[in-house]
Parts: C-alpha cells; sequence; structure tokens
C-alpha cells in the first residue's frame, strides 16, 4: 500500500526546517478535525457536505505525497456528488493511513 | 509585485505563502481565509497580483472576480483542474495552478503574471446597492452606474456578511445590501424567504427534499418556520 512521506514537504521548505515542522503542526492539528467533520458528515447521509470534507482533504492527501490515494479521494469525492458512496471503504483507509502517519512525526 | 492570498485553507496559504518568500520581486501583503474578508481589505488596499482559491464555502472565487470591477491579475490555485475553461473566460486570470504547487509550476506562474501588462490594480470593488424596482427589472448602484437586472431572470439571493449575492441567469452580483431591502424590491408572487440568509425564486426551483431546495446547481437550506408557507405556493399533484 502506498505509504504517506514528506518528500512534497521537503520539496517545498527548501531546507527551511522551521517550514517544515509548521506545515506539519498545522496538518497534525486540522486534519483530526477535518476527518471527524467528514465522518459526522457522510455517517449522517449529508453527501453534498461530505464531498466539500473530502475536497479538503484531498490536498492533504496530496501534501503527504499519496498520488495514488488522490485520485481515489477525487473519485470518492464526485461519487458523493452524485448521492452515492462508491470507494468509502478505500477512503477511509487512506485516512487511517494518514492518521498513524501523523501520530510518528 | 504585491500579493494577496485567498485560501480557506491554512496549509493551502502557508504553502503559497513560503513560495512567495522565495522569490524576491514577490511580497505578500496579507492572507484571507475567505473572500469577504480579502473584498474589505481591498477597499482600503491595492494589490498587484492575487493568488485565488476556487472552491471555497459560501463564496467561490469566481464569486469574488466579479465583485471587482477593475480586477488585478490573478492565479485561481486549486484542487480541481476542471475549473481551467471557465478561468479562460477571465482576462484577468493570468494562470491556474494545480494544488499540489510545485516550486517550478509556481515560479513559470509569477513569470507569467510579470510579462502580463498592468492592467489594473484592485482598488475599485463594486460599491453597488440596492437602488429600485421598475416593471421587471432591479437597479443596481455599480461604481455610480445603475446597472439593470431582469429581476424573472435572479434565481437566488444570499446573504454574505455585509454583501448579498444575486445570482441570475446570466451574470452573478455581489451588492453592499441587505437581504431585508432586497426583499422589499422582489415580488412577493415569484420570491420567498425560504432561510434567513436566503431569498429564492420559486419558478426556478428544480427539486424539493426534506429541508432543502434545488435551485440550478445550488442547494439551498429551508428553515422550519417557511417551509409551509413554501409548500403554499407548489402547485402539488
Amino acid at each position: 500500500m502506498e505509504q504517506p512521506n514528506l518528500s512534497y514537504i521537503e520539496s517545498m521548505s527548501g531546507g527551511d526546517r522551521a517550514f517544515e515542522q509548521k506545515l506539519i503542526n498545522i496538518i497534525q492539528k486540522e486534519f483530526p478535525e477535518e476527518k471527524a467533520v467528514y465522518f459526522n458528515n457522510v455517517n449522517a447521509r449529508n453527501y453534498q457536505k461530505a464531498a466539500e470534507n473530502v475536497h479538503k482533504l484531498k490536498h492533504k492527501i496530496s501534501i503527504l505525497g499519496l498520488v495514488k490515494s488522490y485520485e481515489v479521494a477525487v473519485d470518492f469525492e464526485n461519487n458523493l456528488l452524485n448521492g452515492n458512496t462508491n470507494c468509502r471503504e478505500d477512503f477511509e483507509v487512506i485516512l487511517q493511513n494518514m492518521t498513524d502517519f501523523l501520530k510518528t512525526l | 509585485m504585491n500579493c494577496i492570498i485567498i485560501d480557506d485553507e491554512v496549509t493551502a496559504r502557508a504553502i503559497i505563502s513560503q513560495l512567495c518568500d522565495g522569490i524576491s520581486s514577490l511580497t505578500a501583503l496579507e492572507e484571507f481565509p475567505n473572500a469577504i474578508q480579502a473584498i474589505k481589505y481591498l477597499n482600503q488596499n491595492e494589490a498587484d497580483l492575487i493568488f485565488l482559491d476556487i472552491h471555497m464555502p459560501d463564496f467561490t472565487g469566481f464569486d469574488f472576480i466579479e465583485t471587482l470591477s477593475n480586477p488585478p491579475k490573478i492565479i485561481l490555485t486549486t484542487s480541481d483542474p476542471n475549473f481551467a475553461i471557465q478561468a479562460f473566460e477571465y482576462d484577468c486570470i493570468v494562470d491556474y495552478l494545480v494544488k499540489p504547487i510545485t516550486r517550478e509550476r509556481f515560479q513559470k506562474a509569477i513569470q507569467k503574471a510579470e510579462a502580463t501588462s498592468t492592467n489594473g490594480i484592485a482598488k475599485s470593488i463594486n460599491r453597488e446597492s440596492v437602488e429600485l424596482a421598475s416593471g421587471n427589472d432591479l437597479y443596481v448602484n455599480i461604481d455610480r452606474r445603475l446597472i439593470k437586472i431582469d429581476i424573472p431572470s435572479i434565481y437566488l439571493v444570499e446573504a454574505k456578511g455585509d454583501y448579498i449575492l444575486i445570482k441570475t441567469e446570466e451574470k452573478n452580483y455581489t451588492v453592499h445590501s441587505t437581504l431585508k431591502n432586497i426583499e422589499k424590491k422582489l415580488p412577493d408572487t415569484i420570491f420567498l424567504k425560504v432561510h434567513r440568509s436566503y431569498i429564492i425564486n420559486v419558478s426556478k426551483i428544480i427539486d424539493i427534499e426534506d429541508n432543502s431546495v434545488l435551485i440550478k446547481k445550488d442547494v439551498i437550506p429551508v428553515s422550519r418556520s417557511n417551509r409551509s408557507e413554501l409548500m403554499k405556493r407548489l402547485n402539488l399533484l
């Protein structure tokens, strides 16, 4: 399975460690909050709102270097906009993968 | 060039700000989490360039551009490449960056912006107000000009803080006014306030589900107190 990594963040920082840490801190703070809002909405079958949440989470997926997972998120967002939850399981595995990775930082 | 950054995501703003720091000719003046705050800032200040996220809740990047009567150069930033075609409709948009933005692609966008002639600075945000309604027309004051809006073409009016967003079949207008003010100008035979933030054109409803209505692509909440009035207006089978 594709693993999260810091290659994108490092390419952005140009060696600026303070910036890398700042970005990691932002993600560590925001990701659990955004994930919780997503779960609330998807469990309440509020699929339009859940699609907005996935849209926001997508950027964090890409920041953590998850190229294939990003495509899953794109498909899932579109599915939610069309009122169905296909790809939900795959998407939530990605969220767990990210959660585990962020704990190691 | 002086620039501002408009994006609802903290991570996106941090990345763009970092990229700006790496370019000596570029100074990031301010960052805004939404378009409304940026509009207020641009009422008092100028910028040469705006990094603008398209997909923001309540007020999209395109809604924001519509409020600028003399927009500066704009670089769109988005996770969704599907908006590229729409972006070409605006002369002020000099480039379109898909997230995650790379350093190389960012530098190329800045080169494009620098090569593009200055076609105006965001100084004059549309200072609009609802003026008067005459027959089928509603006039709004835009930079001391009265602009006519065909009332039946309005399908939605949304409260946006100190502004209202009037959506029509052809164009959107951001007006410095209140929902209460425009409600008085719209015929109550067609229009109905369904929520404290929304007035809809009932004839434009596509469908109704539980406590929301679909108009065009907008899903509008209907408050419990207004639902019965809405149902009375419908020609139910």
